[in-house]
């Protein structure tokens, strides 16, 4: 059992980077639709640059960089040229799928010594807990440190306090003098890099290898998650456990011979998935208390 | 922001990537004209550097290079989805003037049948399917030999009775494996059992290693799989368990943790089989349509090729080879009763053997020592 909550926690950490920096970017105002473009361009670069370089946490820098760079082509169409956000989005997800896997061509069939494990000393020598929570490679524990950091950053910060009002009026918080898209910017650009780690996380931890597409679906997850944690960060770690949870499960159901259809198991994520967002849906108080009233509405600066 | 220069920069990114695409798209094709030469078309389900399923056919396409020298000129197309994609890939290979295309996945069954009807002169050969037609033949190997030995195997080494497996999907030779590996493991072993996972992919890193990673964590301490990335065996090395490899050699991935791979060794069966076109002697055999008719071949002609047993104690390594033996020599057809299904139902009667046929058709069942039931 703690093996396989073991593997739970190791599959949750890309949706924890993923979720985490689309919640800044939604938190702006800006709806990224291209998680899933922007991990896939993370995990290529990553692997790459371990492949190449020979060291995985040049690894884990490179899949940051792809990713806010693949975000900055986002933010060039959907804040400089004022696109539309879901149609943008979408575009980029698709250019991010087809561009990684032309980039990752040559990579296909190699292998990497991914990143190793860092016991944090004492900490691991607690039975069990230890052994879950303190005996992971320094990719997990910065997944929760940065949402604790983002916690932080949104509710405790004056800047936090900005990027929120940007991201609940931004024609209020422009007549306040700041600066909308500039802030929008930044949001954006650390989803992408978020989104770059949390793809890293899967050649460099999960399997040593790069195949096309293999964030399989949890870009989308991600954006789920988001609405999931109805905008608050904290609430973004129970929802990556739960649906990490999900995905293992529905395998180990498979290998305890339960008699229910793979096919079926292998649903249970996207059908908890619209569950939830249902259920959301139908609670406003409780969930779209810290809607980003601004989410997905175009901004055009005045000259 | 100047927005003239914003389209200009995005323009030109745009067009490399364009021209890139082009580029990359013609250098995956090796071909070129030239006219009374055998031209020989493969389809690949992903890329050779897979260091499984796809690399065993591409060392297959090498060796025909090899043997037939400057009398034949070979390409491929690599990554290609199974389904109404294929069909297309398929076209293109017979209207650049392939005289005989071999088509390297299950799933291109329906694409390549479909293709054969619009090419009469073109000759096709699917590789694992059942369907065949007047210039569409089918070749395979009999995978489940190996698997069978790797049953035995496993049955004695595992110290917990729990063997781990990924499937990819529910078609008739995987569940063959299944079944080979199942019989195996249980000849030496009354109380080992094998768990299955199904992955719903051939090629899927990610999820294989996820899957083996939980067959671990539920105390299996031998994996197998019918997967084709070496990413199983990656997760057994790390974990300190063992693993057989899938169609290729995957010691290097793994070298303390492989026992051996079944390797698949389709070189001669490419050679053979252009050596009939050449000599106008290429058929379709003459089996039911149903199962693999003539070209179904394993063990006994080094179709299938076990690498050497290795991490394993002395008496496991002889038992295997004597297995092997016996399956090469045609004493042991494997599918040989009684046996039982997982429910105790006995399926197949002592003295009687499957034959090919039946081993397509009527295998809807996992036998004693498999958990769970088949999808589907």
């Amino acid at each position: 059992m703690e093996a396989l909550i073991l593997t739970i926690l190791l599959t949750s950490v890309p949706l924890i980077f993923a979720a985490t920096g689309e919640l800044v970017a939604e938190r702006s105002g800006v709806l990224n639709l291209g998680v899933e473009g922007m991990m896939l361009m993370g995990a290529v670069s990553a692997f790459a640059a371990t492949s190449v370089l020979g060291s995985p946490y040049v690894g884990v820098f490179a899949g940051a960089v792809a990713g806010a760079v693949t975000a900055v082509v986002f933010a060039l169409f959907a804040l400089g040229l004022a696109t539309n956000q879901v149609a943008t989005g979408l575009a980029l997800t698709i250019f991010g799928s087809g561009l990684s896997g032309l980039v990752g061509a040559p990579f296909v069939g190699r292998t990497v010594d991914g990143l190793p494990v860092f016991a944090i000393p004492f900490l691991a020598d607690i039975p069990v807990l230890g052994n879950l929570l303190f005996k992971h490679d320094i990719m997990a524990y910065m997944s929760v440190a940065f949402l604790v950091i983002v916690a932080l950053f949104l509710n405790r910060t004056r800047a936090g306090l900005v990027l929120r009002a940007v991201g609940n009026n931004h024609d209020s918080a422009h007549a306040l003098g700041y600066p909308v898209l500039l802030v929008r910017f930044y949001a954006v650009s650390f989803g992408g890099m978020m989104a770059g780690l949390g793809g890293a996380y899967l050649p460099l931890v999960l399997t040593p290898h790069w195949s096309e597409g293999m964030t399989a679906g949890r870009g989308w997850i991600a954006l789920a998650l988001v609405v999931f944690a109805s905008w608050i960060p904290s609430r973004i770690l129970a929802g990556a456990l739960l649906f990490g949870g999900i995905t293992i499960m529905q395998l180990a159901g498979q290998a305890r011979g339960w008699t229910i259809p793979s096919q079926m198991l292998s649903m249970m994520p996207y059908i908890a998935t619209i569950l939830v967002l249902v259920i959301i849906a139908r609670n406003r108080r409780f969930a779209l208390i810290n809607s980003p009233a601004c989410l997905g509405r175009i901004y055009m600066q005045n000259k | 922001m100047n927005n003239k220069y914003v389209i200009a920069a995005l323009g030109a990114l745009v067009l490399g990537a364009v021209y890139w695409m082009v580029v990359g798209e013609k250098s995956s094709q090796v071909a070129e004209k030239a006219s009374d030469k055998v031209k020989v078309g493969f389809v690949y389900l992903t890329t050779p550097g897979d260091h499984g399923w796809t690399y065993a056919h591409e060392l297959g396409r090498q060796q025909v290079e090899k043997h037939f020298g400057d009398k034949v000129e070979t390409s491929y197309v690599e990554n290609v989805p199974e389904g109404p994609d294929a069909a297309r890939v398929i076209r293109e290979l017979a209207k650049k003037g392939n005289n005989i295309i071999f088509t390297t996945s299950f799933g291109y069954m329906d694409p390549t049948i479909k293709v054969a009807k619009e090419f009469p002169d073109v000759k096709f050969e699917h590789i694992s399917g059942y369907k065949r037609a007047e210039n569409v033949a089918t070749g395979n190997i009999r995978y489940y030999e190996g698997r069978y030995v790797q049953g035995i195997v496993a049955g004695m080494m595992t110290k917990s009775n729990k063997v781990g497996y990924l499937a990819s999907f529910p078609i008739p030779e995987v569940i063959q494996g299944i079944n080979a590996f199942g019989l195996g493991l249980r000849s030496v072993n009354p109380d080992a059992e094998l768990s299955i996972i199904w992955v719903n992919s051939w090629y899927d890193p990610v999820k294989e290693a996820d899957a083996a990673k939980v067959h671990i964590a539920e105390g299996a301490d031998i994996l197998a799989q019918h997967t084709d990335s070496p990413a199983m065996l990656q997760a057994a090395e790390k974990a300190g368990i063992y693993g057989f490899g899938q169609a290729s050699d995957m010691k290097a991935f793994a070298p303390k943790a492989q026992l051996f791979s079944s390797v698949n060794n389709w070189g001669p069966h490419y050679v053979n089989k252009i050596q009939k076109l050449l000599d106008g002697s290429w058929s379709t055999g003459d089996g039911p349509d149903h199962w693999a008719g003539n070209d179904w071949v394993g063990m006994a002609d080094d179709y299938l090729v076990l690498t050497s047993f290795d991490n394993m104690p002395a008496d496991v390594a002889e038992a295997a080879k004597k297995a092997a033996a016996d399956i090469k020599s045609g004493k042991n057809k494997i599918f040989t009763g009684p046996i039982k299904d997982n429910s105790g139902t006995l399926r197949v009667p002592a003295g009687k053997t499957l034959n090919d046929g039946e081993l397509f058709t009527t295998l809807d069942y996992y036998v004693e020592g498999v958990k769970g039931k088949i999808p589907g």
